[in-house]
């Protein structure tokens, strides 16, 4: 019996190097009964069709550029972003959406993708092509994060301008960070960072929940803090918005000057007029604006070494740079800072595996020499960003009115009922 | 408005012209959707699949290829190691939500059955059964239940890297009689 025992076990643990995997062991029954096989249940994947998708979205455009160019009404702006709330975020759980789909056109590019469906090309493009022509109506009422901050936004404060410059800094850096994630294959941060996809979902990780919460509770005096200060689909919309045909006004006629609707903007969207005697003489602000031109790369070169200096760090997005440092620390038993650490999962099963430790630091190191030009082009990307905004902020363009800064101005309508001006005719 | 056609009009143009080509080109491209799902054969069953799914209960549940199963009444995907009696006692059963069931079909030979609406996608049974038995018992995850999130959060923490992207109309891994951890049937 013992015998026997063991040489099943011989059997068995031949099978098991054989295979691979510890399986078929016992053999198939033989039924007696007439016994049939239950089906398996595989049902497939219940996902809206492409043309219903697409049209949703156009026709949500079309009534926000209807809305806020034609009808200028804030009421029919503010049902509509309920609307998208309800539909393309509470009942589509916030997916598929352009914010996330930057990252898939970017991938496609890149050549690194396994493919493009074609929605996503969609929700990508459609938005952009409707800032080209009328601005950023997709952020007005359409998207669904824009319209759960909007609602929030009942008490708004003035962000001082200075404030304003520095911190819409951000959304760049964060675009170039998700691109630079997808180009060295380490995933989609603007999809793993969404903050209200959580809520859209009704259920998500504590920590997810509590920076929405943040974002909202934020929200309520600093206005679409997500909008103006992270979104990255926002830095395209904003490039779009520049060159849109038609685009929202303050006054529906003729500016009277009446400065009421100084306030009315929370995003801090309204240009001013220029003052009549400028601030600066002609001569002094051509020669700041010659040495900005001097040092623009200077800039760029500055940020393209930080971006050098930082490659390691950025490295860390990769998953297997992680895995190789965890298994590094745990080799040793200590973390960095030299307190005793347990073996992960992680590692667990990687020593589990096939692989060598020796072929997981080669392949760590590889991915990590790939961060090194990509992190110097995205400090070079973020230094000529930096170097754009403060010529922009230099050029002082004459200005007659109050008018909304195309870039920036989120089509929210909000400024409209401030305007004393009635429409001609 | 100048009437005047400038600068900005071209860069107008000229994107519009770009996206158009771009939406042309995806429409003929015609490229579908991806299904996320994860590949039986890789699978470690650490367990996260219960817990790091943004859905509550998770979208992956244990499923059962019926052809490859012993059928045994000693079964180590139901009855948890060293259980002293093989019934269907809550203290001898290895799923901690009762949701694999067991039904005499023939001496000497039970059906196992996962309930679908109970299961966590733990993977306790899918370890019980390959550790010891056929490995006919092993996760999948149901598309029907699935958001499809653009990237799945149970992937990015599959210590195995067992998850994959699959075309969405043949979106499971099934295991066969004929192939171990192989392709999904025609």
């Amino acid at each position: 019996m013992r015998k026997s025992l063991a040489a099943m076990a011989v059997v068995a643990g031949a099978l098991v190097a054989f295979q691979g995997q510890a399986e078929f062991r016992f053999p198939m029954p033989e039924f007696e009964s007439g016994y049939e096989y239950p089906p398996m249940n595989t049902p497939q994947a219940s996902r809206i069709p492409v043309p219903i998708d697409v049209s949703v979205l156009t026709v949500a455009l079309g009534l926000t550029t209807y809305a806020v160019l034609v009808a200028r009404s804030r009421r029919l702006v503010f049902v509509l972003s309920v609307a998208s709330l309800v539909y393309f975020g509470f009942y589509r759980q916030g997916c598929v959406c352009p914010v996330g789909s930057v990252q898939n056109v970017f991938e496609m590019l890149l050549g690194r993708s396994t493919g493009l469906p074609v929605v996503v090309v969609f929700f990508f493009l459609l938005p952009l092509v409707f800032a080209l022509y009328f601005g950023r109506v997709f952020c007005g009422a359409v998207c669904p994060l824009g319209a759960a901050q909007e609602m929030c936004a009942v008490y708004p404060v003035q962000v001082p301008r200075a404030v304003e410059s520095v911190l819409g800094l951000v959304p760049y850096a964060y675009l170039g960070l998700a691109g630079l994630a997808v180009a060295t294959g380490s995933g989609y941060l603007i999809c793993r960072y969404d903050p209200f996809v959580g809520f859209f979902r009704r259920g998500g990780s504590f920590s997810m929940l509590m920076v929405g919460g943040a974002l909202l509770v934020v929200g309520i005096f600093i206005a679409r803090p997500y909008c103006r200060y992270l979104c990255p689909y926002g830095v395209l919309l904003r490039w779009a918005s520049r060159f849109s045909k038609w685009h929202a006004s303050v006054t529906p006629a003729e500016c009277t000057q009446c400065r009421l609707c100084e306030d009315a903007c929370p995003y801090a969207a309204i240009i001013y007029p220029t003052p009549a005697n400028a601030p600066v003489s002609r001569r002094e602000g051509a020669r700041k604006l010659g040495i900005l031109l001097a040092a623009t790369p200077l800039i760029i070169a500055a940020g393209g070494l930080a971006g050098y200096g930082l490659s390691n760090t950025l490295a860390r997005l990769h998953p297997t740079v992680r895995l190789a440092e965890r298994l590094g620390a745990e080799e040793t038993g200590r973390a960095a800072d030299g307190t005793p650490i347990k073996v992960s999962l992680e590692v667990e099963t990687f020593q589990a595996g096939q692989k060598t430790a020796d072929e997981l630091y080669a392949e760590a190191g590889a991915a990590a020499s790939q961060f090194k030009p990509l992190a110097v082009v995205f400090g070079a990307f973020l230094g000529l960003v930096v170097s754009g905004r403060l010529l922009r902020l230099s050029v002082v363009r004459q200005r007659k009115d109050y008018e909304a800064d195309r870039a920036s101005c989120l089509s929210c309508a909000r400024c409209f009922d401030y305007c004393p001006v009635e429409k001609k005719g | 408005m100048d009437s005047k056609f400038g600068r900005r009009d071209f860069i107008r143009i000229a994107a519009t012209a770009a996206a158009c080509g771009a939406g042309f080109a995806a429409v003929r491209a015609n490229m579908s959707a991806w299904a996320w799902q994860l590949d039986p054969s890789k699978c470690m069953q650490c367990g996260r699949c219960a817990t790091e799914c943004v859905l509550d209960p998770s979208a992956v549940k244990c499923v059962h290829s019926f052809q490859i199963c012993g059928y045994c009444d000693l079964c180590s995907g139901f009855l948890v190691q060293g259980a002293k009696v093989r019934d269907t006692g809550a203290e001898n059963e290895l799923c901690p939500v009762g949701a694999l069931k067991r039904q005499f079909i023939e001496e000497p030979f039970y059906q196992y059955t996962s309930d679908e609406t109970l299961c966590i996608g733990c993977g306790k049974c899918v370890k019980g059964c390959g550790a010891f038995g056929n490995g006919s018992l092993y996760l999948q995850c149901k598309q029907d239940l699935c958001s499809g999130c653009n990237e799945c959060a149970i992937a990015r923490n599959c210590p195995a890297k067992a998850w994959e992207r699959v075309p969405i109309g043949l979106p499971y891994l099934l295991k066969t009689r004929t192939a171990p951890g192989g392709e999904n049937p025609a």
